[in-house]
This record gives structure tokens, C-alpha cells and sequence, in this order.
């Protein structure tokens, strides 16, 4: 016999051995508190519904983290001054016809940006569902991620910016100078000391966004707020499911924490 | 010293705040290969703004820059391309703080020079050695002094193979001891025959080292000259009230 069955007879033991108390509902604290951990998690593989839940969490905020960083970066670059204001001549390296193009591109990115930060997220997710893609048979991850990524976007569009701001103006006359384009400035010069100012907000956002996933329950996706809360609908227990699910939520906040605290100090390193 | 022209200023004008503040009134100067300008005046004058226009750091608001024959102000022309062959040094170093110093003196040549990072890297720690910062090349700017830096500056724009080399004010911001090293490097860059344009308050050095002085007040070329004509033999009463200021 292996470990792991010996491990759940053992378990099994524990839950005969307090079916007396139950039925004379005498249980004390800790047989109480078996009983719902029991319930909650051990019985039927409970605990895999959370590992899916977190699986489907982690997953839908790992991608809409992806697309709402790159999207994000691309508004906050248009919504710099000097974009907005490029007038396509006199520096000769955009065509007239381009300069409006980006000029239109950078208006379209602050409305964006307003209308997204001006509406609930959950009011977007219902319409991307519902909406957009009503009569389409779509993954629920996908909807979830193409949802949440749009969000975040605005949010990190307004993060980057400030740290694209937050850069001296001399760092990007040196590049030019050098002969580097505007956009090569950006990315090599620009952009990697932005991302430093701008970490302890974006950690923020990140985390912000990992939670906010939970609102794709109401669209059907089994994450992990949506697995606590079939669990419930299962063993009527009322805290059990939901503090499992909030401790997984936690477990990843902080590793997610620890992890940018310890980017931060490594970025640090090279201050001046 | 051959005499052909290698920047051509005419009629340069530059307004900002929409013609508010007008810091260049009509500016034209030639600046000859192998030359070395020294540019002085009171601040406000727009001397950094005429060097800032030949590299097209600022647009020009009237006026025409020409560099090895090409009108550079005219939108068409590749402004890149240009700046590639002009090297720039601020008054506050710019360095790029994320990289280290072999880093910031060899993107651009790998980047547009499409050099391979070994032959950059080589280049690279020849122009420290030459400035004796060879052992700092993975160094960050942070751990550096302003003089290590302001010369660290000048060896990245070198890394380019410029033609022209322009200063902004490259000692102004730097501790008085230190003036001395940042000055140094200039000077032999000076004798090698290097073409420069040099916003400086360094009278010594200008009196040293220029080939030919212009003094600038109120975005006017008030008088130029050799060192001898403008610090000796100043004309303009202008001329003769600033050099009573500063020397």
C-alpha cells in the first residue's frame, strides 16, 4: 500500500471517527473545524477544483498581464507630448501623412483611456460576453483575458507614461544626438529606465488585475472565486470554500510581491 | 589647416513660446573642417541654442544649417544620419544610467554603425584607455565622478567616428578640480585636428585653444575674432563690458 493512500485513509479515519458527533451535533472546535476542511476540501478531490480554479486564474492574469503591458506601453507612448504634437515636418523623419495618422491614433488613446477607466470592469466584461461575442463560440479564458487585458491597459498606459515622463529630457537628446531614431531612443533609453520608476505602480496594477479576474465568474469561467463558490453551492458551507480561495488569492499576491521587491533591489544596483 | 566648410549657418532664427522669447535674431557663421569655435557670451545669450540648431536638437524657426553641403533643416533629409557624424557633449554628461560605460559607448556603433560588439568593445576601451578610465568600462555612471563622467561622454560620442564635435557648457556642471581633466581631453582632441564648436565660460581655454572666438549676446553674433582680436582687442563696447565681467 502507498503513502498516499495510507494518507487519505487516514483521513477517511478521522471522518469516521466524528460521524457520532455529528449526529448529536456535539462536535468541539477542532472536530468542527475537520468537518469543514473535510467537506471543503478532502472529500471528492475538492482540492483540485481550487488547483483548477487557481490553474484558469493564474492563467487569464498572466496573458491579460502580457496584453495589457504591451498595449498599455503603445497608448502611453502615443499620449507623450511630443507625439501628440508631431507635426510631420521640420524633423523630417515622419511623412505628412503619417504625422496625421498619429495624431489620430493619439486622440483615439486618450478616449480610450477615458472610457476604460470610466466604466465598470464588470460592465465590459458583460459586454464583451454578451455583446461582442454573443453569437460567437469563444473560450471563456480568452473573453477573460481579451476583457481584463483591455482594462488594465488604460491603467498601465497611465503608469507608463508617468514613468516615461519621469526620465530626464537630456536622456533623450543624448540618444538623438548619437543618431539613434526616436523610436530606438525609446527603446533602448527610454523605456528600461521608465520601467524602473514605474515598477512599484505597475506591481500595483498587477495585482490589482489578479484579483479583479474573480469578476469572470459572472461570465460562467470556473476560476478561482467561481470554484469556491460551486464548492459552496455543494456543501452549504458558508466560509470554508471562500477562505481557501482567498488564502490561494494571497499565496499569489505576495509571491508576486516578493518577486517584483526582489527585481526592484536588483534594479537598484545600478542607481545613481 | 584646410579651409573647406563644414557647417554653414544662415539668417538662423529661433523663437520659442511662440515668438515670446526670440533666442536667436538672425545668426550666420561658417564653421571651417578642422576649425575650433569657441562660442562665449552672458547667459541668455542663445549661444547654447545656436549650438543646439547645428545638430537640429531644436528647429530651427527660420534660417537654413548646412552640413557637408546638405541643407539639414529641409524635412526630407535624414536627421539621424546627419547627427551620426556629429558627436554631442551636455553640460550635464547624459550618460545613460542603466547601462554600463563599455554599454553606453557601444550601442549606437552596433546599432548604427552595425558594428559587431567585439570591434565596438575594441574601439570602445582604445578611447578609455586613451582618457586613462580603462578599468571603470563596467563601471555604471553612478560610481563615477563628474569628471570621470563628462569624459566618459566625450569618448562616447568619439565612439561614432564623428566629423564635427559639438560642447554645450561641458564644464559647467562639474566640481572646479575636475575642470582641469575634462579640459585636457578636449584640448588633445583639439590638436588632433578634430572640427569643434565649443559653448564655453572657460576663457583660458578659449584663449588657448580656438582657432576663432565668437561672442554672442542677445541671439546675435555681437563680434568675432581671433583669441587675440576678442580677448585683447575687443571692438564692440558690448564685447568689452562682458570680457570686464568674467576675466
Amino acid at each position: 500500500m502507498n503513502a498516499a493512500v495510507e494518507s487519505i485513509s487516514i483521513f477517511e479515519q478521522w471522518w469516521q471517527n466524528i460521524q457520532p458527533g455529528i449526529q448529536a451535533n456535539t462536535l468541539n472546535f477542532w472536530e468542527n473545524l475537520y468537518k469543514e476542511i473535510y467537506m471543503n476540501v478532502i472529500q471528492g478531490d475538492r482540492w483540485l477544483q481550487y488547483l483548477r480554479g487557481l490553474g484558469v486564474t493564474l492563467e487569464v492574469s498572466f496573458f491579460s498581464i502580457l496584453v495589457g503591458l504591451l498595449l498599455g506601453t503603445i497608448l502611453a507612448i502615443l499620449r507623450l507630448p511630443q507625439v501628440q504634437n508631431i507635426s510631420g515636418k521640420g524633423r523630417g523623419f515622419l511623412p505628412t501623412l503619417g504625422a496625421v495618422i498619429v495624431r489620430g491614433l493619439s486622440k483615439f488613446a486618450g478616449f480610450y483611456i477615458n472610457i476604460m477607466r470610466g466604466t465598470p470592469l464588470l460592465l465590459q466584461v458583460l459586454i464583451i460576453n454578451f455583446g461582442i461575442f454573443g453569437t460567437v463560440r469563444m473560450d471563456k479564458v480568452i473573453i477573460g483575458v481579451i476583457a481584463c487585458g483591455l482594462n488594465s491597459a488604460a491603467y498601465v498606459a497611465e503608469i507608463v507614461r508617468g514613468g516615461i515622463m519621469s526620465v530626464e529630457k537630456g536622456q533623450t537628446e543624448a540618444g538623438r544626438s548619437l543618431g539613434l531614431s526616436g523610436i530606438r531612443t525609446m527603446i533602448y533609453i527610454i523605456l528600461p529606465q521608465a520601467a524602473k520608476s514605474a515598477l512599484p505602480a505597475m506591481c500595483n496594477e498587477f495585482i490589482s488585475l489578479i484579483k479583479e479576474t474573480s469578476i469572470l465568474s459572472y461570465i460562467a469561467l470556473t476560476e478561482l472565486t467561481k470554484a469556491g463558490d460551486y464548492i459552496r453551492s455543494r456543501t452549504y458551507s458558508a466560509f470554508t470554500p471562500y477562505i481557501v480561495s482567498g488564502l490561494l488569492y494571497l499565496i499569489v499576491v505576495l509571491t508576486l510581491t516578493w518577486l517584483i521587491g526582489k527585481l526592484e533591489r536588483r534594479l537598484r544596483n545600478s542607481d545613481h | 589647416m584646410t579651409t573647406d566648410i563644414i557647417i554653414s549657418v544662415r539668417d538662423l532664427e529661433k523663437h520659442f513660446d511662440e515668438g515670446k522669447l526670440k533666442a536667436l535674431r538672425g545668426v550666420t557663421a561658417d564653421i571651417k573642417r578642422g576649425e575650433v569655435v569657441v562660442v562665449i557670451g552672458p547667459s541668455g545669450s542663445g549661444k547654447s541654442t545656436f549650438l543646439r540648431c547645428l545638430n537640429l536638437l531644436e528647429t530651427p524657426t527660420k534660417g537654413t544649417v548646412t552640413v557637408e553641403g546638405v541643407n539639414i533643416t529641409d524635412p526630407k533629409v535624414n536627421i539621424n544620419k546627419h547627427r551620426e557624424k556629429m558627436g554631442m557633449v551636455f553640460q550635464h554628461f547624459n550618460l545613460f544610467p542603466h547601462m554600463t560605460i563599455l554599454r553606453n559607448m557601444t550601442l549606437a556603433p552596433m546599432k548604427l554603425l552595425k558594428k559587431k560588439k567585439a570591434d565596438a568593445e575594441e574601439k570602445a576601451m582604445a578611447l578609455l584607455k586613451r582618457v586613462g578610465l580603462a578599468d571603470r568600462a563596467n563601471a555604471y555612471p553612478s560610481q563615477l565622478s563628474g569628471g570621470q563622467k563628462q569624459r566618459i561622454a566625450i569618448v562616447r560620442a568619439l565612439c561614432m567616428e564623428p566629423q564635427v564635435m559639438l560642447f554645450d557648457e561641458p564644464t559647467s556642471a562639474l566640481d572646479p578640480e575636475m575642470v582641469g581633466e575634462v579640459l585636457d581631453v578636449m584640448k588633445q582632441l583639439a590638436m588632433e585636428g578634430m572640427t569643434m564648436v565649443v559653448v564655453t565660460h572657460e576663457m583660458g581655454f578659449a584663449r588657448e585653444v580656438a582657432d576663432r572666438v565668437i561672442f554672442m549676446d542677445e541671439g546675435h553674433i555681437i563680434e568675432e575674432g581671433t583669441p587675440d582680436e576678442i580677448f585683447d582687442h575687443p571692438q564692440q563696447p558690448r564685447t568689452q563690458d562682458f570680457l570686464r565681467k568674467v576675466l
